[in-house]
């Protein structure tokens, strides 16, 4: 759960005299950053709309969200659109809330027949509940009978404790989860992976032979929940995330688009987007990821992921603030400015490819009570505690305010465009 | 007691003789702030790789759960786990790692600022950092008092 907002509009009272305006933007194209520039698709077939503003629990900041339409599989009446889907290219796969939910929609079974459920982890908690079959529509894109999550279904059976004890804290609720549900758009095919085939205790996936004792287990590839962008009939190789640019005090509800398809329509192309290759799933660290330098580090796992509320990464330069409300953000006395090399992911460590971005690192709680009424902003950054075993890697994460004011390209592993075989990000 | 069932047993290496004793009958997994002659006890319930390393102020065990997930406990010379920290595809089990301050994380994570990818909480006692997405977790925590002299957080990985 974020609590952000609540905090920042109780900060509104004491606030005199900040600027509160609730300003929107639309995106109009120019400005920007980043060699592929930064235009906002305009309505097609391939282009969902996606707003940032502060979601249904009416707490989130930097959190994009969009409109899927979901019916039984086959039906063309039994379905509902649901809005206030969060993006995410972070994760595959599309969860939604079972207490949005109005159709009916069949769950998923095993050789066995026992019901697939699934554990989806994330820091702050877990999401628990059954897969099922829907057919998706995005805009005018369409994937006909695909697994999908459904969290928190009170009818399914409980919580195992495996899942419960990677944190006490339950999502099962829109207000906990912060959206009606999550749409994961990352370079991989399904959530998992061929780890999931194989392993029992992958700590996802389990097979409930009856309304409770869900036990772990392994589960084929093609019952995974999917990313849905693989399975449309054309504009599956990718997708672009395009937001307008922000000021520096933020904005309120900020309008973009995400485009389905890389170099496959006119609307999608390449252009001069400098194309970096990020790592593919069988990577040491797993999918996404690539090496970014700053202030004399290299952060080798390095990721772009419009889930994440704000840049994440570690600098002991940087002070954490003191604020237990803005607990994991930075607090600098003035903004700072910082410059990140991105390079492109190499096996072998020797990237051919570098591009150098310039990111702005403000105050988060001056920021957020002096900006109460909006929810995007460009220079949230916070400490990402970031280790491996080798002790050598650590992350940072160029979470939403990277994307404001570029239209950033995320191609699909096992996919390519114009520009090269996926996967790989470019702007 | 937490458990992973469907864990596999996996084959137990020492790289270090230090505590091959202890440990050489079951994997072990001591929760943060206890002392690690209790950890034999929850030997059965994780069925884990572990290797030992010694450095010049702890010792670093490293368990490989059966998710692929990496957990490093830090044990002070008197024997307490005074850091844990953890990387991989999936989340360890948090309840036993971090026992009893298991309870200080579900709190953070309630009023946590950070979203679904980060949490960060600095108690009196004790800092949890947790970051990352599905299939690649990152995370730390340790206890203030218990960190050995000379001892800076930022080698903790």
């Amino acid at each position: 759960m974020n609590l952000i907002r609540t905090i920042a509009i109780a900060a509104l009272v004491f606030a005199l005299g900040s600027c509160g305006g609730k300003d929107t933007l639309t995106g109009s194209g120019g400005g920007g950053g980043g060699g592929g520039g930064n235009t906002i698709a305009g309505p097609a077939a391939n282009v969902a709309t996606i707003v940032a503003n502060a979601g249904p629990s009416n707490s989130d900041v930097d959190t994009i969200f969009t409109s899927v339409t979901i019916c039984a599989p086959g039906s063309t009446t039994n379905c509902q659109t649901i809005d206030n889907i969060e993006v995410d290219t972070g994760s595959s796969g599309l969860r939604i809330l079972a207490s949005v939910l109005t159709v009916v929609l069949p769950v998923t079974h095993d050789v066995n027949n026992n019901s697939y459920g699934e554990c989806a982890q994330f820091v702050d908690g877990y999401s628990w509940g059954p897969l099922a079959l829907a057919d998706v529509t995005i805009s005018g894109e369409s994937a006909a009978s695909l697994p999908i999550q459904v969290i928190g279904d009170t009818n399914f059976a409980g919580v195992p404790a495996p899942c419960a004890a990677t944190s006490a804290n339950s999502e099962d609720t829109v207000a906990t989860f912060g959206a009606n549900g999550i749409l994961g758009v990352a370079t991989t095919a399904t959530d998992c992976g061929t780890d999931c085939e194989s392993n029992i205790a992958n700590g996802f996936y389990y097979a409930c032979p009856a309304a409770a004792n869900c036990g772990q287990s392994s589960i084929p590839l093609a019952n995974q929940v999917q990313n849905p962008v693989f399975l449309f009939a054309t504009d599956n190789n990718g997708v672009i995330v395009e937001l307008p640019a922000v000021a520096a005090a933020g904005a309120g509800t900020v309008t973009g688009a995400l485009v389905f398809g890389i170099d496959t329509q006119t609307n999608n192309a390449s252009g001069s987007a400098t194309v970096l290759a990020i790592s593919p799933s069988t990577g040491p660290d797993g999918p996404g990821f690539l090496p970014i330098t700053a202030n004399g580090t290299t952060y080798t796992d390095g990721f772009l992921d419009t889930g994440s509320n704000g840049y994440y990464f570690d600098d002991s330069a940087l002070p954490d603030c003191t604020n237990s409300s803005y607990s994991g953000f930075y607090c600098p006395s003035s903004t700072q400015s910082l410059t990140a090399a991105l390079a492109a992911y190499s096996a072998t460590g020797s990237s051919s490819t570098t591009t150098n971005v310039t990111i702005s690192i403000a105050n988060a709680e001056t920021l957020l009570a002096n900006y109460p009424a909006e929810t995007a902003f460009n220079n949230l950054a916070g400490s990402f505690a970031s280790s491996t075993a080798s002790n050598a890697s650590v992350s940072f994460d160029m979470g939403l305010p990277f994307f404001f004011g570029r239209n950033v390209y995320e191609a699909f592993e096992g996919k390519s465009s114009s520009a090269g075989a996926g996967p790989y990000v470019a702007f | 007691m937490p458990l992973l069932r469907a864990c596999r047993p996996a084959a137990v290496s020492i790289a270090s003789a230090t505590l091959a004793g202890l440990l050489a009958s079951s994997a072990a997994h001591a929760a943060l702030g206890a002392p690690y002659q209790s950890i034999a006890a929850d030997g059965a319930q994780l069925h884990a790789a572990i290797k030992v390393e010694a450095r010049a102020a702890y010792e670093v065990h490293e368990l490989t759960l059966a998710s692929g997930t990496r957990v490093r406990e830090y044990a002070t010379p008197a024997g307490l786990v005074f850091a844990v920290t953890w990387n991989g595809p999936a989340l360890p089990d948090l309840q036993q790692t971090l026992g009893t301050h298991f309870a200080d994380y579900t709190m953070a994570a309630q009023t946590n600022p950070n979203g679904h990818r980060h949490l960060h909480y600095a108690g009196s006692d004790v800092v949890i950092e947790s970051g990352g997405r599905m299939r690649a977790f990152f995370g730390r925590a340790y206890l203030k008092a218990l960190l050995p002299a000379g001892v800076s957080a930022t080698e903790l990985r």
